[in-house]
């Protein structure tokens, strides 16, 4: 008898509270802008962060309540900032395209490996044990780690080097943060010639340690019109501002160590 | 009576504070006490859902379950009261405070089914308060909560400075930290006992 009491007392705790809340839900519904789901789905739900919200859907409520603007989502890009901008009747902004780029080309053609590194296949532990396997202090390690944060599948490693697939990079900057060389820079898409390589030794060490790296001989800041190139700690930096895509420093590079994307 | 209520709620404050000395509800202290601002919204909500828990479930024991010889099923119902009620509280919130409600944010659902909350409802009526002896050992339990989480959240201010061996950074700092903040709580006992005469 007392169990069936107990069970009786039990369910019918649970019906009514169920009822009261069920009843709650429905009378005193608080109404959500319906604009906040639309723009939730427009956005690419990967949750990364880059626009400074906890999430898309974070990143959605405040571009409703009018806080945020719409073009800050790295990886929808303009694609997404114009579905947002649709919904929310106002004009797109221009979202700036910004994908990842490893400055670095020591690939096995270039480089070698200063010990054999048998531990856990990490950038990070690697890098741990004196500055990480690779001959260059300042090189890709090529154990991965961007490429186990990358959500979009972007990242290879070949040949013990990581390159960033650009069709599939949205610029999120996760690969940019893992990295433990901070050699992975997220930046505009342009023409601009890159500098890819981080070493920032003398010339006759850098070219010890690898066969593509930036010997700091000035050629390119003497061929370049806009003197728009410096040798800052014996490496070459390109000032974006002044460049304008001409390819001279390209072609004049005795190791190749400037790419252009263009 | 006046003494009584007193005594309770002090003892419930210092001597026997839920977190430090009686180590419920752990979880919440060690998770939310990183910043000011969040543990004492995060003890509010606690208070708030201990004396509402107490209220609702002080009578369904002693006028529901107590005479049908049902004791035994105190915690499951009152687990089932407690989702209920704070569910309930967060909607009706929801409508009518919405600064309140925004105050409060995701503690409120995180502390449904909190060891403290279960706690102080349970050992309320072992102790065999009355009803207004529970209301107030439930408010004193929050507000022991409250101290608790704001004296921690000092500590753990001091903690992010602080350069522990790397072997001690992160939670092990934090809980070695706890039990020293603990330890210093035990001297209050026979404190409380001794002013009011008990």
């Amino acid at each position: 008898m007392s169990i069936v009491l107990a069970i009786a007392i039990v369910s019918v705790i649970g019906l009514v509270g169920a009822a009261i809340l069920v009843a709650a839900a429905r009378y005193m519904a608080v109404e959500e802008d319906p604009r906040i789901g639309q723009v939730t789905e427009a956005l690419p739900g990967a949750n990364c962060g880059a626009c400074g919200y906890a999430g898309c859907a974070d990143y959605a409520k405040a571009i409703v309540s009018g806080e945020a603007e719409t073009g800050r989502c790295v990886p929808g890009g303009q694609k997404s900032a114009d579905a947002v901008a649709a919904i929310m009747g106002v004009e797109a902004g221009k979202a700036v395209k910004m994908k990842a780029v490893v400055l670095c080309q020591g690939s096995y053609e270039h480089t070698t490996d200063k010990y054999d590194y048998q531990g856990v296949q990490s950038c990070a532990a690697s890098a741990a044990l004196y500055g990480g396997s690779s001959a260059c202090p300042y090189g890709c390690l090529g154990y991965g780690d961007c490429v186990k944060v990358c959500k979009f599948d972007a990242i290879r490693v070949e040949n013990g080097l990581s390159r960033v697939d650009p069709d599939k990079c949205t610029g999120c900057g996760e690969c940019a943060k893992a990295c433990p060389k901070h050699i992975i820079s997220v930046r505009p898409v342009s023409a601009n010639p890159i500098v890819l390589c981080a070493n920032e030794d003398r010339g006759a060490l850098t070219h010890k340690e690898c066969t593509a790296g930036c010997i700091g001989c000035m050629k390119c800041t003497k061929v370049c019109p806009e003197e728009a190139i410096t040798v800052q700690d014996n490496r070459a930096r390109i000032d974006p501002a002044k460049c304008i895509s001409c390819g001279a420093c390209v072609l004049t590079c005795p190791v190749g160590a400037i790419v252009s994307f263009g | 009576m006046a003494a009584k209520l007193a005594f309770i709620f002090f003892s419930m404050i210092l001597t026997n504070n839920y977190v430090l000395v009686k180590f419920l509800g752990i979880c919440p202290f060690l998770g939310v006490s990183k910043k000011l601002d969040s543990a004492v919204g995060m003890s509010a909500a606690v208070t708030f859902v201990m004396v509402v828990a107490t209220l609702a479930t002080w009578p369904i024991y002693t006028g529901l379950l107590e005479p049908n010889g049902l004791g035994y099923l105190q915690t499951i119902v009152f687990i089932l009261v407690i989702a209920i009620l704070v569910q309930l509280l967060e909607t009706v919130m929801k409508k009518f405070m919405p600064p309140l409600y925004k105050a409060l944010g995701i503690y409120l659902p995180l502390i449904t089914t909190n060891c403290t909350i279960l706690g102080v409802t349970i050992l309320n009526l072992d102790n065999g308060y009355s009803y207004l002896e529970s209301i107030v050992c439930a408010l004193g339990a929050g507000l022991g909560f409250m101290l608790a989480m704001v004296l921690f959240s000092g500590v753990r201010k001091r903690l992010e400075d602080a350069r522990p061996p790397q072997c001690f950074e992160g939670l092990p700092i934090t809980l070695v930290a706890a039990s020293i903040v603990s330890l210093s709580f035990t001297g209050f006992g026979g404190l409380i006992e001794n002013i009011f005469g008990m």
